[in-house]
């Protein structure tokens, strides 16, 4: 049975403040302010490069250090999703399928050699 | 938000919905193995719990599980927490052009819910933000439905990671779905030079620096891959025409 005791109550509160914090970091004033130039054209680039920065480290690195053996089941689940994106982009490709046809090559070789 | 029923019994909520059905199950897979890691790292059922139900924050919580098992001070965790989601620090800077026009809770609690595949599908699907009321009407009515099914499956799969832990071993790696969910999303937007470039640009910087701590090499490369895509839009602007205006 789930027990109801908390052991850091504080800590988690202090963390959700910290998500509506950094989530709304740029929305909490009230006050009217137009952004840079510059920095409303970087916007633009925003969404692609935090992906990238965030899934490139996840499956071309190890244990804080680039990958260097080829045999690992990261970097070809998403050569074959990228693929299978790419040899169907006419027909609108659904994600869906780049996670399913990733994942079918991901699962039985990292079960096989790991990565 | 989602419970507004000026949002949900919007038509444009279901478009919201349809368009993150498809990443749902790697969004669900990424929430299950964030469950099994918390309980595993030796927090109870019950703190795993609040904190996937209130705190809602994938990376964030990984990141401060190992602080947490050594009792850390608390300083340390939040200031842990606050880096590794300095990201969401830039897509707040974003959304404020699409959120303005709200009141100060309903901007919070917007954001509070927008995540990161949340933003990338709403910021592909309006690139500039609407100037009338219905246009807004439509954003929110959007927002909100891919929203609430990003929440709803990250916290589906979370809670049942935190009961079934002892069934789900880590090691079968089944949360690699969220970042291949990820990676559909990338591929849907590599459709110009520049933004290929800049995908370059912040994989390799991510990369080179992923030893940094807090997570820090996110935003690093964001910021390097961004100014320098900046730097040579405004090289080759200047070499083809001077600029009217608005130049920095």
């Amino acid at each position: 049975m789930l027990d109801f005791h908390l052991e850091h109550p504080w800590i988690i509160l202090g963390l959700s403040v910290i998500t509506v914090l950094s989530r709304g970091f740029f929305v909490i004033s009230d006050r009217h302010f137009e952004l840079p130039y510059w920095l409303e054209r970087s916007l633009e680039y925003a969404p692609i490069a935090a992906l990238l920065a965030v899934i490139a480290p996840e499956v071309l690195t190890l244990h804080g250090e680039l990958i260097h053996h080829w045999l690992d089941a990261r970097w070809m689940a998403c050569l074959a999703g990228v693929l299978y994106y790419a040899l169907l982009r006419q027909r609108g490709p659904s994600l869906l399928g780049v996670i399913v046809v990733g994942m079918l090559v991901y699962l039985p070789v990292h079960i096989w050699a790991g990565g | 938000m989602f419970f507004l029923p000026q949002n949900f019994s919007h038509p444009a909520f279901k478009e919201g919905l349809r368009s993150i059905v498809s990443v749902c199950v790697g969004i669900f897979a990424w929430g299950l193995m964030t469950g099994v890691a918390m309980v595993n790292s030796g927090l109870s059922q019950a703190d795993a719990l609040a904190m996937t139900l209130l705190v809602f924050a994938g990376s964030s919580q990984l990141a401060v599980l190992p602080l947490l098992a050594v009792n850390a001070p608390w300083s340390v965790v939040l200031a842990t927490a606050f880096c590794v989601n300095l990201r969401f620090v830039v897509f707040s800077a974003h959304m404020r052009a699409y959120l303005a026009h709200y009141p100060r809770w309903y901007r919070l609690c917007s954001s509070y819910f927008t995540a990161d595949i949340t933003y990338v599908q709403f910021i592909q699907r309006f690139p500039n933000p609407a100037k009338d009321i219905e246009g807004q009407q439509v954003e929110q009515a959007y927002l909100a439905g891919n929203a609430f099914l990003n929440w709803a499956s990250w916290m589906s799969g979370s809670i049942l990671g935190i009961f079934l832990t002892q069934y789900i071993p880590a090691q079968w790696g089944v949360g690699f779905a969220g970042i291949l969910a990820l990676l559909g999303l990338t591929c849907k937007m590599l459709n110009t030079p520049k933004r290929w470039l800049v995908a370059l640009l912040a994989s390799v910087a991510a990369c080179l620096t992923v030893a940094w701590p807090l997570k820090l090499n996110i935003l690093f490369a964001m910021v390097v891959s961004v100014l320098i895509c900046l730097g040579l839009e405004r090289y080759t602007m200047l070499s083809h025409q001077t600029p009217k205006g608005s130049t920095p």
